[in-house]
């Protein structure tokens, strides 16, 4: 693989571009693998990484049905915080947010992780006193946040208007590291490694039956043919119910649409995330100048990659509220994306009753920030059969009640 | 240069001028012009720059499509950045800057990104930036963001003057273009008795077709377009139940024939507080899309420079506005349209200075017209290069078929270009209308048998006129007919016996697609030929994409950002498109298009959000005492829907003397609580009792009338979710008591499984919470209070504990409860709503020489947790089960089974590791901070500190005297008199012992007395 720098660039300007290679290949699939991987979104192209990169399993192909990080990892508004509640979610989030640090230089690919800070407002004094724990909870798990007065929000986001009629500003939990990263990027860089590793990236296949042997898995059908495996990973987040029927199992998923939208660019004026889950909506502005909008979800399952219209009203109209010069600008582009709910909003990194089957899944409308500590908890599990970072997400969890439920904490979990 | 000619323009009024700014100079159009009409009629040819190269820009189009010519409009609280010229309507007095440059539109320090090009192609920014490490945070993310962005952002403490609206409409047929075709359907679908909504973004009617087909001069039934369009809207407006809008944009089209319209009211008669937008949402049966298509610029060298504008464009402003586009103007093109262009400028008398038509193939009747009218038309050829630095000042002439050696020099001032035209069907494509590749006409367009379905499986999308490729006018016609008669029919309306109209029928020449001229252009012209105008993207960026393995439309659109910008690619994307499907050697049709997503073009957010805003965004309820809370200057907090007062401060007290003064009142005396909020649902019915036993954990069905009992409601999984008082209150009626925020959840969870599980269970619900007025009146003065106002027997056997009475008190008719959350003598009393102030007031009167005085909600959590009741959202957080609170006694054991019950016989919920619910007592007395955890020794597997436990609510007693607390700890009730530590934020330890929860009257005298 050639290396990316701006040395590189200057060399491949006097060729006027015309020497680079491909960020990946695009190979015919062989018959069989070491490990399958079934979605090429930012969580099955991360666990296929760490396989190779911390085990030495490279004998591996990441099946997408349609191109590579095009679904939720594509879509989504790209929040990076490990401010959770509940420990096995603060280390697991926190393990992916410190691998985002380093990971642009880990990957040899930009994916502009910008730890700009994440806020989350306390509107309601109910608010106050959930953040003002989960602040405890952050401080022994390793997590550096802080709980902020409003003066401090109006400092970090002149735009905010603390005394909205209906609910003020009465704090914020600060998360001074957490921040955005470049979606695309993401998933283009782990690709790109993964190629470079002699992995199979295999776009425009989708997999449509799950074949075993004795309760083991065996392999996958494929539109473009069978493939075997000896172990397989199931990271198709909205469609895992769907992969899951095949491999004979059930998983408690609920796909829902999740929209989000962009505002027309602007010079900047907001320089870290805001959420705020009172009003139920939050906001960012992208290096390109946009306001980067999101807000809850859809109340009724569906499989379409649109969402309705009141949601975006609902969030826009608390926006507004909260940041009232958003009124003039103009809403450029809305979008929706299905995303995987648990019923406690965490996700599932497990084994299944299919032995050499696992699964990922389950993010929900939170799992960008988690993409590559999943990664390297899954490879962990894939590889050894345990990890400690994916323990506490196992199907088993919720045969016991062992849930580990972080709406407790935040309204919207992105 | 471009200029106002002396005749001409059917939209403006020469007789009205308008002075307007741009960038401080005061220039004139007229009334009638748009922005950019009156901006080209001054001879602005530059009026923006390109995102990333800051490059100069000029007018490309005349219409929504505009992807240059971006302003930032009026100033202050009025401003609003990146309003495209082309669609602003001129008015007196308007303001407008140009963006994206610095100090100014000709001298731009950021041009310099543009000699840098080279080294800045598609995606650079993913390859570098990478070293050092921190300097992406502190240096290569805070320069990239100053240079990007388009617009100005708006002052920060800016207020929008201006108001919104929302329109909510049921129609039929909704049709969206209000050109020929849509104009069309509306009348077929108009005449045979459908409800209608016809839409048109700009300010006219007409569309295309009076600019396009001969510059008008063909007809529809033998009268020639422009008028036929003023009969048809004569016609339509004697039609009660059809509507027709202009300046109404058809924004989105969602599932199940909802629409979104964005209604332009005020944008060109501004005024501080006037109406400005309406967003309408219309269900509509049948959505017939006539939005027109649109042209496709020519990918040539130099493409870029300000005075390059759309054949159709240049029309647009020669006959609605009498501006030409310059004196020497030179048309280049592949197909018939653009000679029309040339004609008109020619009958205007300008000068055209070449019509350059790539196509080899035979030449048909416009081609022979040209060279009748003496003009010269080069065949075959294409444009190598353009002239001039921040505008046209000629070009070189190539072979389209070569790699582009310079054959001659032609000087010109302007170039039209036409590169074919593309059906606008985003709206179409909305909600998954699927297009087709028409391999004649080089374009997408609708694959009429793949509509968007609506739910009864039926399309409930057609498209029509040139939306649907049908691109003449004799066809847009015949196809606006027969969708408007479609869709009329297909909800039942019979309008057959309408006579088709006829239009004139003009034959063209084939098309010849040119996706990038020269043909076989070196990459060195490559990079000069651009796409996406305002975002930079250059056919030699789609190349790069697709070198790089960006295969899919999506990642070769995402890698270089081409149709990204604010006109979404309406002019780009299928160039991008056809070069990148070259590149890969693949059909376009297999390439496809990219999503097409709402708004068709961007709207307003203050539209969106409407007139909801302020004190209308999420209306705060109030309790029948409200106004008497707010008179009295009490602290409030929102809770759920509400504001309650937390207290009452007197005088410069603060809030925590405030409240220890309200509960020492209230413990020594008497006090008032304003409960109104609390939930109040009435469950009837023979199997009322029957569904209180499934939702709550308790027993119900055994509660006599008369009696009250203290109740918890799980979720499916088990989790406390709500708690409160139920009174019986006949053989069938219960009135179920939840908490303040529970109420509308709770009442929904019973209809859910009402509705869902037990819909045959002969039982209704009713949430009655805001009819009453609940007063609690509270403390060891309370019963005499009470018997002050008259009227009821409230003795101790009359009224025990957990019993409830009916009766006239005061005069007024009141539902008495004999219940307790603080552990005083407690009734809670309920009367209609409208009588709620009176009988406050009475209370008071009647009180006050025991001093009575209201209590806030402070006051009442500080009371509950010296008694060791539990706060729903303080000890419980949707992970909590009875059984961790102690609250086993609520839960009836022969009961076969509750919601929750079988979630809590699972291992995890039955282990006794749980941390469960103790008092927490600091040793020093001090208050233990809200939230901390209490620490174990050692780490745990994942690496964090060990715990073993956390604080869920903290309080200063004022009754003690020192700071009370409750918890849930690993195996608590077990551990009584065990210390603990809890590190706080602030750097300290509270270190605290394990206590029965219970601080105030444990043996329950007082409640009872
Ligand atoms: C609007 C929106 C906003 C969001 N905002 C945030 C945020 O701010 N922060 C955050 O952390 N998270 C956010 N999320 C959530 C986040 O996007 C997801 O949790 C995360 O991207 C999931 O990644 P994934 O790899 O699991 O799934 P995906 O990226 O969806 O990848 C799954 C892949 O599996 C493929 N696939 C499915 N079925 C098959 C099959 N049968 N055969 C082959 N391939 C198949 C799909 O095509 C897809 O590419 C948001 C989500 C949305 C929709």
């Amino acid at each position: 693989m050639k290396r990316y720098s701006a040395f590189a660039i200057v060399r491949e300007a006097a060729r006027h571009h015309l020497g680079w290679q491909r960020a990946w290949t695009s190979p015919e699939p062989r018959a069989s693998y070491d490990v399958v991987i079934v979605g090429a979104g930012g969580h099955g192209l991360a666990t296929a990484y760490y396989l190779g990169k911390n085990f030495g399993i490279t004998n591996v192909a990441i099946l997408e049905k349609g191109w590579l990080g095009g679904g939720n990892t594509g879509r989504n508004t790209t929040i990076i915080r490990s401010n959770y509640l509940q420990d096995p979610s603060a280390a697991i989030y926190e393990k992916a947010r410190s691998l985002y640090e380093t990971l642009s230089q880990d990957l040899n690919y930009n994916v502009m992780f910008s730890p700009r800070g994440v806020m989350m407002l306390a509107q309601t004094h109910h608010e106050v006193r959930g953040y003002e724990r989960t602040a405890h909870a952050n401080a022994l798990q390793g997590v550096e946040t802080e709980f902020i007065s409003p003066s401090r929000v109006k400092e970090l986001v002149p735009i905010i208007r603390l005394d909205g009629p209906r609910y003020p500003v009465l704090g914020a939990l600060w998360q001074p590291r957490g921040g955005t990263a470049r979606h695309d990027a993401v998933a283009w860089g782990y690709a790109r490694a993964c190629s470079d590793m002699g992995m199979h990236i295999i776009q425009q296949c989708e997999v449509t039956g799950i074949r075993s042997e004795a309760g083991r898995v065996s392999g996958v059908e494929t539109s473009k043919g069978a493939i075997g495996c000896n172990r397989l990973g199931l990271v198709a987040s909205g469609h895992s119910g769907v992969l899951a029927e095949m491999a004979g199992f059930r998983l408690p998923l609920e796909s829902v649409a999740l929209q989000a939208l962009v505002s027309e660019p602007i010079k900047p004026i907001m320089d870290v995330v805001v959420m705020a889950n009172t009003v139920h909506g939050y906001m960012s502005q992208s290096d390109k100048g946009e306001m980067v909008i999101g807000g809850g979800a859809d109340g009724f399952n569906n499989y379409t990659q649109r969402g309705s219209f009141h949601h975006i009203e609902e969030t826009v109209r608390a926006l507004v509220e909260t940041f009232p010069m958003l009124s003039r600008l103009k809403m450029l582009r809305q979008w929706g994306g299905i995303v995987d709910m648990t019923g406690d909003r965490s996700p599932i990194l497990s084994k299944t009753p299919l032995d050499g089957c696992f699964v990922n899944c389950g993010w929900g409308t939170g799992g960008f920030k988690a993409i590559p500590g999943s990664g390297w908890g899954m490879a962990e599990l894939m590889a050894k059969g345990h990890s400690p970072l994916t323990e506490a997400f196992s199907l088993a969890r919720f045969r016991e009640g062992r849930f580990v439920d972080e709406s407790v904490a935040a309204g919207v979990a992105h | 240069m471009s200029t106002r000619l002396k005749s001409g323009g059917r939209r403006i009024d020469r007789s009205r001028p308008v002075t307007f700014s741009f960038d401080g100079a005061r220039l004139r159009g007229y009334r009638g012009d748009t922005l950019a009409s009156a901006l080209l009629a001054n001879d602005r040819m530059l009026v923006g720059r390109s995102f990333k190269y800051h490059r100069p820009r000029g007018i490309v189009a005349s219409g929504s499509e505009e992807p240059n010519a971006l302003v930032g409009l009026e100033e202050g609280d009025l401003f609003e950045p990146n309003q495209r010229a082309t669609t602003t309507e001129l008015y007196d007095g308007l303001t407008a800057r140009s963006q994206n440059r610095w100090p100014s539109l000709s001298m731009d320090f950021g041009a310099v990104t543009s000699r840098l090009s080279r080294v800045l192609p598609a995606g650079f920014y993913y390859k570098t930036f990478l070293r050092p490490r921190s300097f992406w945070k502190h240096v290569y993310e805070p320069l990239i963001r100053r240079s990007a962005g388009l617009g100005y952002a708006p002052n920060p403490e800016a207020r929008d003057p201006d108001r919104y609206e929302h329109f909510y409409l049921h129609v039929d047929v909704l049709i969206v273009g209000g050109g020929i075709a849509g104009i069309q359907s509306a009348l077929a679908a108009g005449r045979a008795g459908a409800r209608v909504l016809l839409i048109e973004q700009s300010a006219h009617w007409g569309g295309r077709s009076p600019a396009d087909h001969s510059g008008g001069k063909q007809s529809v039934n033998n009268i020639p377009v422009d008028k036929y369009v003023d009969e048809c809207l004569a016609e339509l407006g004697t039609m009660p139940h059809v509507q027709c809008r202009t300046r109404t944009m058809g924004a989105g089209v969602y599932d199940h024939g909802y629409v979104l319209a964005y209604e332009r009211v005020g944008d060109h008669l501004p005024g501080e507080g006037a109406l400005r937008h309406r967003l309408w949402k219309i269900r509509t049966g049948r959505i017939i899309t006539a939005t027109g298509a649109i042209e496709r610029p020519i990918a040539f060298p130099g493409n870029d420079l300000p005075g390059v504008m759309l054949a159709s464009a240049a029309r647009d402003y020669l006959i609605d506005f009498g501006v030409s586009m310059g004196k020497h103007p030179l048309v280049l093109a592949n197909n018939d349209s653009a000679y029309e262009t040339a004609f008109l400028l020619q009958d205007q008398g300008v000068d055209v200075a070449a019509i350059v038509d790539a196509r080899t193939g035979d030449a048909g009747g416009v081609a022979q017209e040209a060279v009748e009218r003496g003009l010269r038309v080069i065949r075959g050829g294409g444009v190598s290069s353009v002239k001039g630095r921040r505008r046209v000042e000629g070009v070189t002439i190539c072979d389209q078929r070569g790699a582009g050696t310079a054959l001659e020099e032609i000087s010109c001032d302007a170039i039209a270009m036409s590169g074919g035209w593309s059906p606008a069907v985003h709206l179409w494509s909305h909600s998954g209308g699927k297009l087709t590749w028409d391999a004649r006409q080089f374009c997408f367009r609708p694959d009429v048998d793949n509509s968007a379905r609506g739910a009864d499986g039926a399309p409930y999308v057609i498209a029509a006129g040139a939306a649907s490729g049908e691109m003449t006018l004799a066809a847009a016609v015949k196809d606006g007919h027969a969708a408007g008669l479609r869709a009329a029919a297909e909800l039942g309306y019979n309008g057959a016996a309408q006579s088709e109209p006829v239009a004139t029928r003009v034959e063209e020449a084939a098309i010849e697609p040119v996706w990038i001229m020269p043909s076989q252009a070196p990459v060195t012209l490559r990079e000069k030929a651009f796409l996406d105008f305002q975002n930079d993207v250059k056919v030699s960026d789609v190349e790069l994409a697709a070198r790089e393995g960006f295969e899919s439309v999506e990642h070769a659109k995402r890698y270089t950002t081409l149709g990204m910008a604010t006109d979404q690619g309406k002019l780009s994307n299928i160039n991008g498109i056809a070069i990148l499907s070259d590149a890969l050697g693949r059909p376009i049709p297999q390439t496809g298009t990219t999503t097409f997503r709402p708004p068709y073009t961007p709207i307003s957010f203050g539209s969106i959000a409407g007139s909801q805003t302020g004190p209308r965004f999420l209306p705060i309820r109030r309790t029948p005492i409200q106004d008497w809370h707010e008179e009295q200057g009490a602290y409030f907090e929102p809770v759920g829907h509400w504001r309650r007062p937390y207290c009452y401060p007197r005088g410069d007290e603060s809030h925590s003397d405030a409240v220890a003064r309200e509960i020492l009142q209230t413990r020594n005396h008497v006090g008032l609580l304003d409960a109104s909020t609390l939930g109040k649902i009435v469950v009837k019915g023979p199997d009322a009792g029957r569904l209180l036993d499934m939702l709550y954990t308790g027993r119900m069905s055994t509660l006599k009338p008369g009696r009250c009992r203290y109740g918890l409601m799980c979720s499916e999984n088990g989790f406390l979710m709500d708690d409160g008082v139920v009174a019986r209150l006949d053989e069938e009626t219960f009135l179920c008591h939840t908490t303040t925020g529970g109420a509308d959840h709770i009442h929904a969870h019973m209809e859910d499984w009402l509705q869902t599980e037990w819909w045959d269970w002969k039982v209704y619900t009713a949430n009655l919470t805001e009819q009453f007025a609940q007063i609690a009146v509270v403390g060891p003065k309370s019963r005499e209070v009470l018997e002050r106002l008259g009227g009821m027997n409230l003795g101790r056997d009359a009224l025990p504990f957990m019993g409830w009475c009916e009766g006239m008190l005061a005069g007024i008719s009141a539902r008495i409860f004999r219940i307790s959350f603080s552990g005083e003598l407690s009734y809670e009393i309920a009367v209609a709503a409208d009588q709620g102030i009176e009988l406050w007031e009475k209370f008071l009167a009647a009180g006050q020489d025991f001093g009575i005085s209201p209590y806030g909600t402070e006051a009442l959590h500080v009371m509950r947790a010296e008694k060791g009741f539990i706060m729903i959202g303080d000890e419980t957080d949707g992970t909590v089960i009875p059984q961790d609170l102690g609250l086993d006694w609520a839960i009836a054991k022969g009961k076969d089974d509750y919601i929750g019950k079988r979630a809590q016989m699972r291992s995890h919920m039955i282990d006794p590791d749980r941390w469960k619910l103790v008092g927490l007592e600091t040793v020093d007395g001090s208050v233990l901070p809200e939230g901390a955890y209490a620490v174990a020794s050692g780490k745990t597997s994942i690496g964090q500190r060990a715990t073993q436990g956390r604080v869920t609510s903290s309080y200063h007693s004022p009754t003690l005297g020192r700071g009370i607390a409750m918890g849930l700890v690993l195996r608590g009730p077990e551990r009584m008199g065990d210390e603990l530590e809890f590190p706080g934020t602030d750097g300290q330890v509270y270190k605290a012992r394990l206590v029965s929860p219970v601080f105030y009257n444990p043996e329950g005298t007082k409640q009872d007395a």
